[in-house]
């Protein structure tokens, strides 16, 4: 489990499923349904076609997080169920940022980027895109950092993860 | 070759299904006209809701699982409310509904429903079929899920051109999922664990609940009980799981529960919970429920376990393998000071109602139902006053012998459950207490009854109110009583009825007797007994309609969000 500044405590839980149509409705109307709550979802196919893989960022306390894993397992279409927070892991988030960069500050960001082992995906006249690849925390690092430079948009692909053994 | 409607049929014969409840409609043409040569009887009901309660009640009586059939768009949505109901209570029913033709799905055709995406919420599990071929397999898995594990309503969707396609497909089995495999023995190390605590507890208390129920393991906790001497409180679905008559036996738990049984479970050193839910209607304030409790919780639903009540001891799986692993391993301990404390509730404190009073009370009427039918009948209730005195006053020795709505909580439930549960149990007696508000919610189907000859007998208590929640009015809102007069007087000023009609509409005798029942009307108390006696022997449904004071309430009663020490006894 980690615990970010704001002192919310954040599961990932992955979830393999069955690739049907309707199966990430259930997910996420059970979710919704007993007022629980999601911060990211990923869903993508497996090395199995019929397979798919979800993650799950989830707020709550190790009882909210006991009862979102028994309900998952209990969806027919739910093959298996992880909470990743109880084990070593490996997580990254994919973001594309776009600041806003002048003449004066752009080589800046860019050298930043850099540090962060970032990518330049576009150069505009007023601006910048950026792809950060990295674990949550230092993705976060990163939007912090840009914030002085006035951040236009971003999108960010909701954390994806796996267990280490 | 078949087409899908036939593969339908098929399977639903292949699954053992006897009865079949429904109604037509455009997009089940097809399946109706196979139906008309299927090897199982079909009941026409007079509205899908009714279709899914009859289903319900068969499968609670019978224990196998229920069967509808019902059109896309309002048949699915009519039957909705029915498979909610089934869902909450754990009850195997397969719903069969039909949707328009695949090409026009999403198209707002006429009679569209997306009907799994309505029903997703309420059913176990659901299926939109989408290729012909599949129809056997799904059928399979459908009976095979809505039976196993926790029991649910699964519903099976089959658009109109599924139905005509046809295929060479067939299906044998097994009806495996891989992400469906529920756990039936327990682990062992934890039943050892428990028959630890219960052999070293000094106060323990069971809380039985509709899973001793579901997994026929009546007998089972009757030898634990007999060999531990352990009280045992039974919940609101529970009841004939543990012979009510059972000196042992404190009855409900709850809300309305008996004082020994609410007294017990908050000084009991070890609960042990039975396939049980720990329904907010039983614990009452969840911090204050069992505090000097260790709580064991054995239940099929891993879900259940923790999801309100921390489990200390938590056994996964059936409660008859895990009550037959447990039965060797406890031993008949000496608990005499907590039995003579128990039994002292239980005979000061019984389940009571002025029984000297001239006037006909609903309790009374309900006491008489259980005398004259000794405990032999199937009882089915609605939600309300009389589903709380029929807990309270009729006594259940032996299991499916109680039909009611408990975590859903529909009225209107009653008379269609009621025809369900004597459809499958034709040598049984069955009684329908009902009161004057719900029965009004599904009256149509009495003709159902009618139609197939089904002795039932329909007792309405009949207090002009919408009871219970009358009761609340009174209690907790300063006894304004907003909208739960029933009447055609005494009502709030903003209804804009002007009291001039002091007869009651309908008129239920009239009522049953343009249904082709048996209609009587009861004033007197000294009428119960014969009326009853007459009408259970009656070859034809028989409604009797008791007027019963109004202003009746249920006691005890723990108020919501109070501990279950918190019992109201009467109001003063």
């Amino acid at each position: 489990m980690s615990k970010h500044e704001d002192g919310i405590h954040r599961h990932i839980i992955t979830a393999l499923v069955e690739n049907q149509p309707g199966v990430l409705a259930r997910v996420i109307g059970l979710i919704s349904g007993r007022g629980y709550n999601i911060e990211s979802l990923n869903v993508g196919p497996t090395q199995d076609p019929t397979i798919s893989r979800l993650t799950m960022q989830v707020p709550g306390d190790d009882r909210v997080l006991e009862q979102v894993t028994k309900q998952l397992v209990k969806l027919i279409d739910v093959v298996k169920v992880t909470d990743l927070t109880q084990e070593a892991f490996l997580n990254r988030e994919c973001i594309l940022v776009k600041v806003a960069a002048s003449r004066e500050n752009r080589s800046e960001i860019i050298e930043l980027a850099g540090v962060f082992g970032g990518t330049i995906v576009s150069v505009q006249a007023e601006a910048l895109v950026i792809q950060i690849v990295g674990e949550q925390d230092h993705v976060g690092d990163f939007m912090e950092l840009m914030k002085p430079f006035r951040i236009l948009d971003v999108s960010r692909s909701g954390v994806i993860a796996m267990a280490k053994e | 070759m078949r087409t899908g409607a036939q593969c339908t049929i098929d399977a639903l014969a292949d699954a053992g299904v006897k009865t079949v409840f429904g109604l037509p409609g455009g997009t089940v043409l097809d399946l109706f006209a196979r139906l008309y040569h299927a090897p199982f009887e079909f009941i026409l009901v007079r509205h899908e809701q009714g279709a899914a309660h009859m289903a319900d009640g068969y499968a609670r009586a019978t224990g196998r699982p229920g069967c509808c059939i019902v059109t896309s768009g309002p048949g699915a949505t009519n039957a909705v409310t029915g498979l909610a109901t089934a869902n909450m209570d754990g009850i195997p029913m397969v719903c069969i509904s039909g949707q328009v033709a695949s090409h026009m799905i999403g198209n707002d055709a006429f009679q569209e429903a997306d009907t799994v995406g309505i029903t997703r919420a309420v059913t176990k599990h659901n299926y939109l079929v989408k290729n012909v071929d599949d129809i056997p397999r799904i059928i399979a898995e459908a009976f095979e899920i809505c039976q196993s594990g926790r029991p649910g309503p699964v519903l099976v969707d089959i658009p109109k051109d599924i139905q005509q396609k046809k295929t060479e497909a067939t299906f044998s089995g097994p009806a495996e999922r891989r992400g469906y495999k529920p756990r039936y023995e327990g682990a062992p190390e934890q039943i050892a664990a428990l028959a630890k605590a219960i052999n070293a507890a000094r106060k323990p208390v069971i809380l039985a609940g509709a899973g001793v129920i579901h997994a026929n393991a009546a007998p089972e906790l009757l030898a634990l009980v007999e060999k531990t001497q352990i009280p045992v409180t039974t919940t609101l679905l529970g009841l004939g799981g543990f012979p009510d008559t059972h000196p042992l036996a404190l009855r409900m738990p709850g809300m309305h529960g008996s004082v020994a049984a609410n007294n017990a479970i908050s000084e009991c050193d070890l609960l042990v919970s039975i396939g049980a839910r720990f329904d907010d209607r039983v614990t009452g304030k969840v911090s204050h429920f069992a505090p000097h409790a260790i709580k064991a919780h054995i239940d099929i639903d891993p879900s259940a376990i923790s999801k309100s009540i921390r489990a200390d001891i938590p056994v996964v799986g059936h409660a008859k393998p895990i009550l037959q692993a447990l039965l060797p391993l406890v031993e008949p301990v000496d608990r005499k000071a907590w039995l003579a404390h128990v039994a002292e509730w239980q005979t000061k404190q019984p389940f009571d109602y002025d029984r000297n009073t001239p006037e006909l009370l609903a309790q009374y009427v309900i006491e008489q139902v259980s005398e004259v039918t000794r405990g032999e009948a199937i009882i089915a209730t609605d939600v309300g006053q009389h589903q709380m005195w029929t807990a309270q006053f009729c006594k259940f020795v032996r299991p499916r012998s109680f039909v009611s709505s408990g975590g859903l909580g529909t009225m209107g439930f009653g008379l269609p459950a009621a025809i369900g549960a004597q459809l499958g149990c034709r040598d049984r007696k069955v009684v329908a207490i009902v009161g004057d508000g719900s029965i009004q919610m599904n009256f149509q189907e009495l003709v159902v009854a009618v139609e197939h000859d089904l002795p039932i007998v329909v007792v309405i208590l009949n207090n002009g109110y919408l009871g219970m929640v009358r009761q609340w009015q009174e209690m907790f809102y300063k006894s304004e009583y907003s909208a739960v007069r029933l009447a055609q007087d005494g009502r709030a000023a903003n209804e804009r009825m002007a009291p001039k009609r002091p007869e009651y509409r309908p008129d239920f005798v009239k009522l049953a007797e343009a249904h082709g029942a048996i209609g009587m009307r009861l004033t007197q108390k000294q009428e119960v007994a014969t009326a009853l006696r007459t009408a259970l022997s009656s070859k034809k449904p028989v409604v009797i309609e008791c007027i019963v004071k109004p202003d009746e309430n249920v006691y005890p009663m723990v108020p919501p969000g109070a501990s279950l020490t918190e019992m109201i006894h009467k109001l003063v």
